[in-house]
């Protein structure tokens, strides 16, 4: 919400305070200013001047020379503008001066523009005169403003309060030569003062459960309260005088209660559409709202003050004269004032006539009771709808209004009454139209006031505070709470429909005492253990393995295209496929959730790789989202994949060493075991291994298959791994058991063999450790080859075997036979030993 | 006669030692005079002509001569030792000032030093790290928290829906109701974790972000124990001279509620382009455990309190280093992951 403090300050006279004061204070009581703007920014040395003569320029078509009458002399001012006529009052600014912006509208420059007198094609000017683009405005503000052009003052403002504009409704005043001719303009006056922009426009950031708050009188109240200031709410009784009776212009039912909890209704006669008072006018503009007439401009008004949209019905225009709010049929269609036609369906709340569907209840009204310049007789609709169902229904029709903004926060019905009777006291003292005596109301019952408890002590415990009793009831009453006595009780008022329970008393007081005087402590009581989950600990294990390896840590999006699986080549049948869809995603490429890393990794390495960087090693620790069944009924299981991707410097060993490396530094001891037959068919068929530890997969890794790699935009190899952490946990420990260190010397003996090509290291690392005994301490391949020199289909293999005995020196004998034994199983499997 | 030899030899011996560079030279002479076949086991030959009264004397002499060549050796082994050693560090002299040699090593994300850095503080006030899970149940996300079905906040432009009962968490405060559900109280916990809401991507925008959410229950504790919690911890995370500033805020499952400010870490308060002006840079929304809340999850209002925050750990990482566009966090170029 927008609006000037100029009108705020109708309704709390006391508030003085500067912008910046009134900024913090309101901001730290709950109200928050999200922006404030001054009207009169960069808007100096400008007054009004009158035409006394317009000459041609001698030398420019399009240039006349004027000579203005600015109050203390006459200035001669040369313009392009063609709208100036001799006599006219404009704003000019003088020598040294400054405007807003330029006259074509465009953004406003951070410091304005400076107003120095010159020469244009020879002719002295000493000034300029403005457009309201020039100070800073534009035509909605100023509907009277040329298209293009210097802005022309009247002779005379009229009355500039409302105020003003009473007394002259009360006296019959209004349409006079009296009237017309107060504030008269003279040269030399402030033009910026006399345009309305000697003000500042406030931009509130209002939370969802102060429905009140959209409203001036809302702030209004919290401004009050803020500075400890009264507030005076506008006196809406209906005036005694008042004729005639409502009843016998219209009726009004309401035949769903349940999504309208009251409709009320006046109706105004002897309709004058008209331009609205000056006040009236500068007070919708600050707001941002166009000035249009006196009787839009008054429901504008309202709904600014009140916070209550209402709408205004040509009551010639109602069928029967008889208002019926109901539901719509299916499929029913309907022409809204902005000449669309919509289709209805049987949860929007329609308002209609005895014949036919006039408006959409809270969102629209209809075209067929447009009002017209001709009209006569208003009705007034001022009505309570329920929140959820307008916010719904705005939706489903997709017509999201000013009005049902307000509406979808849930109104209170008293406010209805007070906006409609504030209306209808607008009419008669803007002259636009007579009230007719009485209100027509279908009214389901009001709640009662809420009642709450008081207990100062419960409070201060709440708070951690010390406030005596009298300040906190002290705090209710400036927020028009009442107190009774007896029953120890606050009685909250209608419009605050948060204030339900202690812990809403509790937040008053602090507001109101300020949340920076609450003390700051630490919660005592009984203490915790603080501390990581266990496969927290693990992942950042991960973590430091992946980074002590040159892998960075990585983040992607866990929703994904459900074209990834085709794109990593998964079977019609893969598992992976089955996986959870997102009812209302943000597109395809975000609709699924992954049910592996892989594709997330890939675009990441393949993002690199585009960007021409010449290695990339990443990891990530990403969940996947594992249905139970599909469609979902029960959660996912959600798994934590530790995931490593990389291209440029390394190889499958490197990865295949990252994964040890991580292992050791979680307690896995054991030997981890490479299986070729992996069958993922986004790797390489020859290059890719499952990862086993005491006969559980826990994941797998390899090259990337090049039609994959080539797909995410990578050139040249990358490696992936991906491996399931909630697996790995059971195997992980952090015990440590410290073994002597060996006293006694260690023998080598090297083997040089001749492999038939298809078997592998693991499989003679597998005889090795079988066969070797306890005394075999370790082994490592030293040498591998395959080329010319070696037989074909063979290739040439070295390791080196280290033995020890931990209590002895080992004899000659003891590591022959050890050896014997290797080598047999060796040559078991088609082995030769080279000499 | 045999004592002039005696001289002779030793004279000679020194005056080649101390003209000798190399150790092969010292050698050289010391196998010429003390070897088998050198000079000095030559004139021994000549002993059998000395006469036997005068033999232990001049066996002495003997002895005396070898001693002082002996010496003489070490010496000069020692000088040219010392000699070479030094050439040698001479000539391997290096240019220090060349680049160093490192291995390549890998780089945290923003979002996980930040999160660490959270982690750090709170498990310091001895506070559990837990995990709730993404995929959750409207009841944990919106109902428990005091959102009912009609609420504006739970409408689908804000929410990824599964199924009408099933949705991707929107905020980490569904832990909150886990929490309390497991029934141990006190309660002091944080819960890191991804949360989606569907908002299209862009600088300042993504639909999916991480939170930190924050919970303690117990007896007795109160809103001035939430801001001191909260003040501590902000002293920690941007440094002692922080001030903070608690204005009033509304979430649905807390009451009374707040935001807070961090006094601007650039400008300490006084206002910059940074903090736009204000001073203040907001961090995170927090408030009292509604009441309503705490009943809902089985624990007695009346005997328990309890205060619950949520930080966006993006926001942390962005403000704290200075990242202008939240793209860069899920786009994974090395060029920015090596600047952490």
């Amino acid at each position: 919400m927008n609006t000037p403090i100029s009108w705020l300050k109708a309704y709390v006279p006391e508030l003085a305070c500067t912008d910046k004061e009134y900024n913090d204070r309101m901001t730290m009581t709950g109200t928050k200013v999200d922006g404030v703007v001054r009207l009169d920014k960069n808007l100096e040395k400008i007054v009004v001047g009158r035409v006394l003569s317009i000459e041609k320029h001698p030398d420019a078509d399009k240039l006349i020379v004027c000579q203005v009458d600015v109050g203390t002399e006459t200035v001669q001012i040369v313009t392009g503008a063609s709208n100036v006529f001799e006599g006219a009052l404009v704003p000019v600014v003088l020598d040294g001066g400054r405007v807003a912006g330029g006259h074509d509208g465009g953004p406003l420059p951070e410091n304005g523009i400076k107003i120095k007198s010159g020469k244009l094609r020879g002719v002295p000017s000493f000034g300029m005169m403005c457009s309201v683009e020039e100070l800073g405005s534009d035509r909605n503000a100023y509907p009277e403003a040329p298209e293009e052009g210097i802005y022309i003052f009247p002779e005379a403002l009229g009355p500039i309060t409302e105020q003003e504009t009473c007394q002259l409704a009360e006296a019959g005043k209004l349409d006079s030569e009296e009237a017309r001719a107060m504030h008269p303009v003279k040269p030399g006056m402030d033009a910026v003062e006399l345009l309305g922009l000697r003000d500042t426009v406030f931009e509130y950031e209002i939370t969802s459960n102060r429905v009140d708050c959209y409203s001036l009188l809302g702030v209004a109240r919290e401004a009050a309260v803020t500075f400890g200031a009264s507030f005076v709410e506008p006196d809406v009784t209906p005036a005694e005088d008042e004729t005639g009776d409502v009843n016998d212009y219209v009726s009004v039912e309401v035949k769903d209660p349940d999504l309208c909890s009251r409709y009320t209704a006046r109706v105004c006669t002897d309709v004058k559409i008209g331009p609205s008072p000056y006040w009236m006018q500068r007070r919708l503009a600050a707001s941002g709202i166009r000035p249009i007439n006196n009787l839009v401009d008054i429901t504008n008004y309202v709904m600014i003050e009140y916070g209550q949209p209402m709408h205004a019905f040509d009551l010639d225009t109602v069928a029967g004269h008889k208002i019926i709010v109901r539901r719509a049929q299916d499929g029913d269609m309907f022409q809204t004032l902005d000449g669309q036609m919509r289709r209805m369906d049987h949860d929007v709340l329609m308002i209609c006539d005895a014949e036919k569907e006039i408006g959409i209840a809270g969102i629209m009204g209809g075209e067929n009771s447009k009002i017209t310049d001709d009209v006569k007789t208003v009705l007034f609709e001022s009505a309570t709808f329920n929140g959820p169902n307008i916010r719904k229904s705005a939706k489903r029709i997709g017509l999201r209004t000013d009005a049902s903004g307000i509406f979808e926060k849930g109104l209170h019905p008293t406010n209805a009454e007070a906006a409609v009777n504030r209306a209808c006291q607008l009419m008669r003292e803007l002259g636009c139209g007579t009230p007719v005596k009485g209100m027509a109301d279908a009214c389901s019952p009001i709640p009662e006031r809420t009642r709450i408890p008081f207990n100062a002590r419960e409070i201060n415990a709440f708070l951690g505070t010390h406030y005596a009793p009298e300040v906190m009831l002290d705090i209710f009453a400036k927020l028009e709470m009442d107190y009774d006595v007896d029953k120890e009780e606050v009685i909250v008022p209608y419009f605050r429909q948060d204030v339900k329970a202690m812990c809403d008393l509790a937040e008053e007081v602090a507001r109101f005492t300020g949340y920076e005087n609450i003390p700051m402590t630490l919660p005592g009581g009984s203490s915790v253990m603080g501390g990581l989950t266990y496969k927290m600990r693990i992942q950042d294990k991960a973590r430091e393995a992946a980074m002590f390896n040159g892998f960075s840590e990585a983040m992607t999006y866990s929703f994904e295209s459900p074209k990834v699986f085709d794109r990593l080549l998964f079977a019609e049948d893969a598992p992976e496929r089955q996986a959870i869809r997102i009812s209302n995603p943000l597109g395809e490429d975000f609709s699924m959730m992954r049910t592996t890393p892989l594709n997330g990794m890939l675009t990441s390495l393949g993002t690199n790789y585009s960007r021409r960087n010449k290695d990339a090693r990443l990891f990530e620790l990403a969940n996947v989202y594992i249905p139970k069944a599909l469609p979902l009924t029960e959660l996912p299981d959600e798994r934590s994949m530790f995931c490593l991707g990389m291209y440029g410097e390394g190889d499958f060993f490197t990865m295949k060493g990252v994964i040890e490396e991580f292992f050791e530094m979680v307690g896995m001891n054991e030997k981890m075991i490479c299986d070729p037959k992996a069958g993922k068919p986004f790797l390489h068929p020859g290059r890719q291994a499952l990862i086993q530890y005491k006969g559980e997969t826990l994941g797998y890794f390899g090259e990337v298959h090049p039609d994959v790699a080539g797909s995410y935009g990578i050139g040249g190899r990358a490696y992936i791994a991906v491996i399931d952490l909630h697996s790995v946990i059971p195997h992980t420990s952090f015990d440590y058991h410290y073994t002597g260190i060996a006293k006694y010397p260690a023998v080598s003996r090297d083997i040089s063999m001749l492999v038939p090509h298809e078997v592998t290291a693991g499989q003679i690392e597998a005889v090795i450790e079988q066969r070797g005994g306890k005394i075999l301490e370790s082994y490592h391949l030293f040498d591998i080859y395959e080329g010319k020199q070696v037989r074909a289909g063979y290739k040439s293999i070295a390791y080196n075997l280290t033995f020890r005995h931990r209590e002895k020196t080992l004899e000659e004998a003891e590591i022959t036979a050890a050896m014997k034994k290797i080598l047999n199983g060796l040559e078991n499997l088609g082995i030769e030993l080279r000499s | 006669m045999f004592k002039e030899e005696l001289e002779k030899i030793k004279k000679e011996a020194q005056q080649r030692l101390e003209s000798s560079e190399s150790l092969d030279m010292v050698n050289e002479i010391r196998v010429g005079v003390l070897g088998k076949k050198g000079s000095l086991k030559e004139i021994l030959k000549g002993m059998k002509n000395v006469p036997a009264e005068e033999r232990p004397q001049v066996g002495q002499m003997v002895n005396e001569v070898r001693q002082q060549i002996e010496e003489a050796i070490a010496k000069a082994q020692k000088s040219i030792e010392r000699k070479v050693q030094e050439q040698r560090l001479a000539s391997e002299t290096i240019d220090v000032t060349l680049p160093s040699k490192r291995l390549p090593k890998g780089h945290s994300h923003p979002n996980v030093i930040a999160l660490k850095e959270l982690e750090r503080i709170f498990v310091g006030m001895g506070y559990e790290v837990i995990e709730g899970p993404e995929v959750e149940r409207d009841y944990y996300n919106f109902e428990a928290l005091n959102i009912p079905a009609d609420h504006p906040a739970k409408d689908e432009q804000d929410t990824f829906y599964i199924n009408g009962d099933i949705l991707l968490r929107t905020q980490t405060s569904s832990t909150q109701i886990h929490a309390m559900e497991s029934g141990k109280i006190p309660i002091r916990m944080i819960a890191p974790g991804r949360v989606y809401r569907s908002d299209a991507v862009d600088a300042t925008h993504s639909p999916t972000f991480h939170q930190v959410e924050g919970l303690v229950v117990d007896k007795g504790v109160t809103f001035a124990d939430l801001k001191g919690t909260l003040d501590e911890f902000a002293k920690k995370l941007f440094g002692e001279e922080t001030k903070t500033r608690f204005r009033p805020h509304h979430f649905p499952f807390t009451e009374p509620s707040a935001e807070m400010d961090v006094s601007c870490f650039k400008c300490g308060g006084k206002g910059c382009s940074f903090c736009k002006g204000e001073g203040w840079i907001e961090i995170l929304g927090c408030g009292m455990v509604h009441p309503h809340v705490l009943e809902i999850c089985g624990i007695d209002p009346n005997e328990y309190s309890g205060f619950a925050f949520g930080v966006g750990l993006e926001r942390i990482a962005l403000l704290n280093y200075e990242i202008d566009d939240m793209r860069l966090l899920y786009e994974n170029d090395i060029r920015f992951l090596k600047q952490f």
